[in-house]
């Protein structure tokens, strides 16, 4: 069986291209909503042990201690999550005292975090994005070095490299959606699964530059967009079948997993779905569009 | 070579057996118990050893503090120093396996599990540290207190209000030593020297003017009498060697001489490390570290705790089953046998888990219910590659070679991808990324060896010539 996949390559790219630019409207015109990991803040998780009060109500009861914007979420049944600026501990008993005395409740979580953490983590995060993409495009380039014809190998690497911000830039823009929708924040976790993704989704890319280097190997290097064709039918399946077999557990945690691992799952699979796409459907057609470039610009000299 | 594939084999089930049974001994105790009782033997149990969990699965508060460094010259000396308190606080506090890390260059780590009351523990960690050196109490002056501490036991014995004893307080007084004026603000430095002739080592004290002056009229009317040194109001180190620091501890140094000058030197028979300890509490009651309020803080209740860790391991079970269903349906034989290392493969990961001790958060187990999917990743690529092999018409054994090492360098360069990632990982503080990070590594170096090594003489072992005849199966 041989598919022609670079045939319909700007039909892929196209696909692409859309969810990339609608994804980048999004960051702009929603922006992300970083959770107080990022910002500062507090949060405070509360179960009401009996009926739990409107956020009206509990809005009002709080109003005293000035918390400034108060976000109020619930959770489960009967549970609720406070956001609001840094407190103290001192203060913090105050609040819950005061909740207490109105309703019953029992306090499952608090967490403060200081306004100089959050920008420190900040920084942190955007030096590892950038690390974790030039390590992974300088290893392929270097695992690759081999095959430096017709392609040469450095062209592998940026080709991932494409591939990869494709893969992180959607999950980015699901989330600025998802924010401004539903308040979703993007906090540790999902920071965590994101570099997670950039590890993993070049896996498949992986697979099938590796056959394209054996192909050409043994056949020689002619003809390198059938090459790249029948490397990509026969490592297809298996492609399919370890992004499954990666994405069963993820789904186990996202279902069964509670509510921390709910977004960390969610935005594993966005991610590792979107790198099985751009595995297939963009790297390697980009390695062949960039050759066939080369030589169109080759001609015209 | 067959004999050897063999060998291998059964070390590989007694691994199997091994891991399990440590990573879950109930249904082992549980089958040697029901043989105790009903032999009257007495088998001994599995060697047991619990996981280590996080705060956000037991419960517990997570501080971090900074310490303010300014005009501190040796930073890190400093920040030891700080830990070395605050640790020495938290235990008194009664806290079960705190942990107190220094992060960076200027951040303290405070975990404390299980604690409730955070604003007790907030304040008491916040204080600055106290240094002081008491001298003896006369004998009077002793047989006062101890008389009146026996008054106030009677009195609690009969469950009484101690209130009603007169002079109750008096009881609370330490009977042996007294305070001075001489306390860590008038000591410049501590540092640990060594005797030019025994090469033993010694402390040696250097005190500002005012300190001088105190420490020389302390020393005039105490000579031949102990000067007891204490910090945070408790020993300043543990000198009864019962591993922790008490009421029992005293730490007194004999004045032999009137000192004057206000530099003393603290000799007899320590060990460097001893002398360490002292010269660097010394140091802290002197030049206090102010840290304030924390910067950040999480607080965990038990019960959110428990909830999260039972959800987590159901979705782990559930993924596991999941994913050894997956690999029956689509690779049969081949993908029992895997699903059959893949057991084992948790069963070592656990195992791990217990031994090094790795500390379980929700993250770390986040972690390991993904590695698990991508533990039989590579097995798919070498039962493709295996297929693909057996269509071109080459033998069973043969192909089951040829699956494993033409799939390696694919394998290789894709697990490698993933530590990288893992390793920059590791460079956020978080304990959530870290968490994460650490069971990933490890989940991917176990896969490596259970996918190839573990499934390869499995394979090896059930799928011979026999199977030319049964392809489908394969």
């Amino acid at each position: 069986m041989n598919i022609n996949f670079t045939k319909y390559a700007k039909f892929y790219y196209g696909i692409s291209g859309i969810l990339i630019i609608a994804s980048i409207a999004a960051l702009i015109a929603f922006g992300l909503k970083f959770g107080i990991e990022f910002t500062g803040g507090s949060n405070m998780q509360l179960e009401f042990l009996d009926t739990r009060p409107s956020n009206e109500i509990i809005n009002k009861t709080v109003a005293d201690f000035k918390l400034g914007e108060i976000i109020i979420q619930p959770t489960a049944e009967k549970g609720i999550i406070l956001q609001f600026r840094g407190v103290d501990e001192t203060t913090h008993q105050q609040i819950l005292a005061k909740i207490n005395e109105a309703f019953k409740v029992e306090e499952k979580s608090f967490q403060f975090i200081g306004p100089s953490v959050g920008q420190e983590l900040k920084n942190k995060t955007t030096i590892a994005v950038i690390l974790a993409l030039l390590a992974i495009t300088i290893y392929i380039a270097f695992a690759f070095r081999k095959v430096s014809k017709p392609v040469s190998s450095w062209k592998y690497g940026i080709t991932s490299l494409v591939a990869l911000i494709h893969d992180i830039v959607i999950p980015l823009g699901v989330f600025a959606v998802l924010g401004k929708l539903y308040n979703v924040e993007i906090t540790i976790p999902i920071i965590a699964a994101l570099l997670t993704v950039l590890g993993f989704s070049v896996h498949d890319t992986i697979v099938i530059f590796d056959r394209i280097r054996e192909n050409i190997l043994r056949k020689g290097m002619g003809q390198f967009e059938e090459t790249i064709n029948l490397s990509l039918s026969q490592t297809v399946g298996r492609s399919l079948s370890t992004v499954f077999s990666t994405l069963i557990p993820l789904f186990a945690l996202y279902f069964f997993g509670g509510e921390t691992l709910k977004y960390f799952s969610f935005s594993l699979i966005i991610g590792i779905t979107s790198g099985a796409y751009s595995s297939i459907f963009i790297a390697s057609p980009l390695l062949v569009s960039w050759k066939k470039w080369d030589e169109r610009k080759f001609a015209k000299k | 070579m067959i004999k050897s594939k063999y060998l291998i084999f059964i070390a590989v089930i007694i691994l199997a057996v091994l891991v399990g049974n440590f990573a879950q001994p109930i249904y082992f105790d549980k089958g040697v118990n029901f043989l105790n009782k009903k032999f009257g033997w007495t088998l001994p149990n599995f060697p047991e050893k619990p996981y280590v969990l996080g705060l956000d699965l037991q419960g517990g508060v997570n501080l971090v503090y900074e310490a303010d460094l300014n005009g501190v010259i040796d930073k890190a000396g400093a920040m030891s120093g700080l830990r070395d308190i605050i640790e020495r606080r938290v235990n008194m506090f009664g806290v079960s396996e705190p942990v107190v890390q220094v992060q960076g260059q200027n951040r303290l780590v405070v975990e404390l599990p299980g604690v409730k009351d955070v604003q007790e523990a907030i304040k008491m960690i916040g204080q600055t540290p106290y240094l002081e050196f008491d001298e003896q109490r006369t004998e009077e002056e002793s047989k006062i207190i101890l008389d009146k501490m026996k008054e106030v036991q009677a009195v609690l014995d009969k469950k009484e209000d101690i209130t009603t004893v007169k002079d109750w307080q008096i009881a609370l007084e330490n009977p042996y030593f007294k305070p001075t004026d001489l306390t860590g603000k008038y000591l410049k430095k501590a540092t640990i020297i060594f005797d030019q002739t025994t090469f033993k080592p010694q402390i040696e004290l250097k005190f500002d003017d005012a300190g001088s002056k105190l420490f020389e009229e302390i020393t005039a009317r105490n000579i031949q009498k102990p000067l007891a040194i204490y910090l945070d109001n408790a020993s300043i180190i543990d000198t009864n060697g019962d591993g922790k620091i008490d009421a029992y501890d005293v730490y007194a140094p004999i004045i032999q001489t009137k000192i004057s000058g206000g530099q003393a030197v603290i000799s007899g028979s320590m060990s460097t490390q001893t002398a360490n300890d002292i010269a660097r509490r010394l140091n802290s009651g002197a030049l206090p570290v102010k840290i304030g309020d924390p910067i950040s803080q999480e607080k965990v209740g038990p019960t959110l705790g428990s909830a999260s860790l039972q959800k987590s391991l159901w979705a782990g079970v559930y993924g596991l089953l999941a994913v050894a269903l997956f690999m029956i349906l689509f690779y049969r034989l081949p993908g029992l046998l895997a699903s059959i290392a893949l057991l084992i493969y948790v069963g070592i990961v656990l195992s791990i888990f217990k031994l090094v001790p790795v500390t379980l958060t929700l993250a770390g187990i986040g972690g390991f219910v993904l590695s698990i999917g991508m533990a039989v990743d590579a097995n798919i690529l070498i039962f493709a590659r295996m297929k693909e092999e057996i269509l071109n018409g080459k033998g069973i054994s043969e192909s089951i070679n040829e699956g494993f090492v033409r799939a390696w360098p694919s394998i290789r360069d894709s697990n490698m991808n993933s530590l990288i990632v893992c390793a920059i990982l590791f460079m956020f503080a978080t304990s959530f990324i870290k968490g994460f990070a650490l069971t990933l590594s490890i989940g991917i170096l176990v896969s490596l060896f259970s996918a190839i090594f573990i499934t390869r003489i499995l394979l090896q072992v059930f799928i011979t010539s026999w199977a030319e005849k049964a392809k489908w199966l394969l």
